[in-house]
């Protein structure tokens, strides 16, 4: 695959206490979602890229090359054409919310500066914002600024570092949609580093799994999620991400269905109009599953597949096990003792109950 | 009855304004450059050098007053060198207590900036760089800005410093009226030739500014950073 855009990075950083070796080809569209505990070296990645920090190595994006130490080959970070967005919220202090704003724009000399500063507040619904003093802003609305500020630049690609790790989970909620809009509209890639699982789950199209300076998991959100070795870095939040869209809706029962590969899963209702393109998050503790199809069950969403997969959890009383069906994969969480009783290896045929689906 | 503050008083009032005002405007161009690169180095000069600067804290004035004088004066390196230029000697002239002045106060001008950049931090800095700003830019449009009430504290401070000092100035300048008599050692001229009323006006005088300096740096502080609401 050649990509314009993509996004190559090879870096290794030795420190006393910290070990960071990655060599990565990112896709040129989409999020990217730098996935890990902290000290996994998430935040040291983006930092890298952005030339805050430098690690021995190469990193290029298209055909641009911001570091290649073998041709001792260094852009400084005011010079690569990227928007950064920080943790806590990073607006000038000293400068009102438009002066923000326009602080890169005024540096980049695109053509076209003004309408793309437009097109960004829009875009995460701070115009009402632009006339106020940075001190007055919510946490929400300060994050919502650095991402605009960071935007108007038409940067070539964003990192956004933990950008919701600092406001609290109501703050969250309140800019989780904006960000999934930044999603769906931007052309851009984006390199988003997290370890909350939500925002996984609701943003990335790719994942990266990041332990102790190095890649466990790398693949689409699909792939990656239902990776065993994921599950077991994501403990309690093992699950699996599937695509669907939106079916019908049953306004008797307040429910909405979604088609998921032929699958419908009953989700409640949500204001969706049918054929929209929707993620459901399913978590691996909550499906079940049987030889036969369960007729006499309150659970209502049920999946027929086959068992791809028996790993190993965290804790050894359960596993794992990934069932494939159509193009899609699901993962459950069953006791060991269960797996024995129904006799289930790879390759038999169960019947996945799923007792909670999440629109992600 | 005659004005109890004399021409010559006057005089040394006018010359004091003077030679504070040219420390602290010349101090800050000193000044924040030093502050800076104390804030931002890693080098292992930095004690070394920040050590010197705090030096005229702790020096008697008349240690410091003595070097310069000898330094200044016709044996002295930089004495030498003005009397090379054809610029005469800078002992006893209103340029040498300059000198001195700047180098007593030096520390008074490089902390308050130097404690204002580290409070900034790195993180201002580097979003400025995200943002295309070169070093120099974000220098000067965000380290700056952000360092304003470090930077208005080592103003006063410098001006009222210099306004008070003595030892080096009597060292290095003596007591030449019009040239380099301030108010200081004009007050201890008049206390030698016991002039009691003359010294007490000034003296008061030197209180009250002092005073007022004090207070207006209290009340700015109040402002921008006092912990409670």
């Amino acid at each position: 695959m050649t990509n314009a855009q993509a996004l190559r990075l090879a870096l290794s950083l030795q420190r006393q206490s910290f070990a960071l070796e990655v060599d990565l080809e990112l896709p040129a569209r989409g999020v990217t979602v730098l996935f890990g505990p902290s000290g996994s070296g998430k935040t040291t990645i983006l930092r890298c890229v952005a030339g805050l920090e430098r690690a021995q190595g190469c990193v290029t994006i298209g055909d641009t090359v911001w570091q290649d130490d073998s041709r001792v080959n260094w852009t400084p970070t005011w010079q690569r054409d990227l928007g950064y967005v920080f943790q806590e919220a990073s607006l000038f202090e000293h400068l009102s919310v438009q002066a923000n704003l326009v602080y890169g724009i005024k540096r980049t000399n695109k053509p076209g500066g003004e309408a793309a500063l437009k097109a960004a507040t829009t875009l995460l619904g701070i115009e009402h914002l632009a006339d106020r003093d940075t001190t007055s802003l919510s946490g929400g609305e300060r994050q919502r600024v650095a991402i605009a500020r960071a935007l108007a630049m038409q940067p070539k690609i964003l990192l956004l570092d933990e950008p919701l790790a600092s406001l609290d989970s109501a703050r969250r909620q309140e800019i989780l949609p904006w960000l999934e809009r930044l999603h769906n509209e931007l052309s851009i890639p984006v390199l988003y580093v997290t370890h909350a699982m939500e925002e996984l789950t609701r943003l990335a199209d790719h994942v990266v799994l990041l332990d102790n300076g190095r890649v466990k998991v790398e693949g689409s959100v699909s792939q990656a999620l239902s990776d065993s070795i994921f599950a077991s870095h994501a403990g309690s939040e093992a699950g699996a991400v599937l695509a669907g869209s939106v079916a019908e809706h049953d306004n008797a029962y307040n429910l909405t269905c979604i088609d998921v590969s032929g699958a419908r899963l009953w989700v409640r209702q949500k204001e969706l109009a049918v054929g929209t393109a929707v993620r459901v998050h399913i978590h691996a503790s909550d499906v079940s599953l049987a030889l036969t199809e369960p007729c006499d069950s309150s659970i209502q969403n049920k999946i027929c597949g086959v068992i791809e997969s028996i790993n190993d959890d965290a804790h050894p009383a359960s596993c794992l096990v990934g069932i494939r069906y159509q193009d899609q994969r699901l993962l459950a969480r069953v006791t060991r003792k269960a797996l024995v009783t129904l006799g289930l290896t790879v390759g038999t045929a169960v019947w996945a109950q799923i007792k909670s689906v999440a629109l992600a | 009855m005659t004005s109890p503050i004399t021409p010559d008083a006057w005089q040394a009032i006018g010359l004091t304004l003077k030679l504070a005002a040219l420390t602290t405007i010349i101090l800050l161009l000193v000044a924040t450059p030093i502050a800076w690169w104390l804030s931002q180095t890693r080098s292992k000069w930095r004690a070394p050098i920040s050590a010197m600067v705090t030096l005229p804290l702790v020096l008697p004035p008349t240690v410091l007053g003595f070097y310069l004088l000898v330094l200044l004066g016709p044996q002295g390196w930089v004495g030498m060198l003005t009397q090379g230029l054809g610029l005469g000697l800078m002992s006893f002239s209103f340029s040498g207590i300059l000198i001195g002045s700047i180098v007593f106060s030096l520390p008074f001008a490089v902390q308050p900036i130097q404690y204002a950049f580290e409070a900034i931090g790195r993180r201002p800095l580097e979003v400025a760089a995200t943002l295309r700003a070169t070093p120099l830019d974000a220098f000067f449009t965000v380290a700056l800005p952000l360092a304003k009430p470090g930077l208005l504290t080592a103003t006063v401070l410098t001006f009222a410093h210099t306004v008070g000092e003595f030892g080096v100035v009597l060292m290095i300048g003596g007591n030449i009226p019009g040239q380099t008599r301030v108010v200081s050692t004009q007050i201890f001229g008049h206390v030698e030739a016991m002039e009691y009323t003359q010294a007490h006006w000034l003296a008061a005088g030197m209180v009250i500014f002092s005073f007022a300096v004090l207070l207006c740096l209290s009340l700015l502080k109040s402002r921008s950073d006092r912990v409670l609401p």
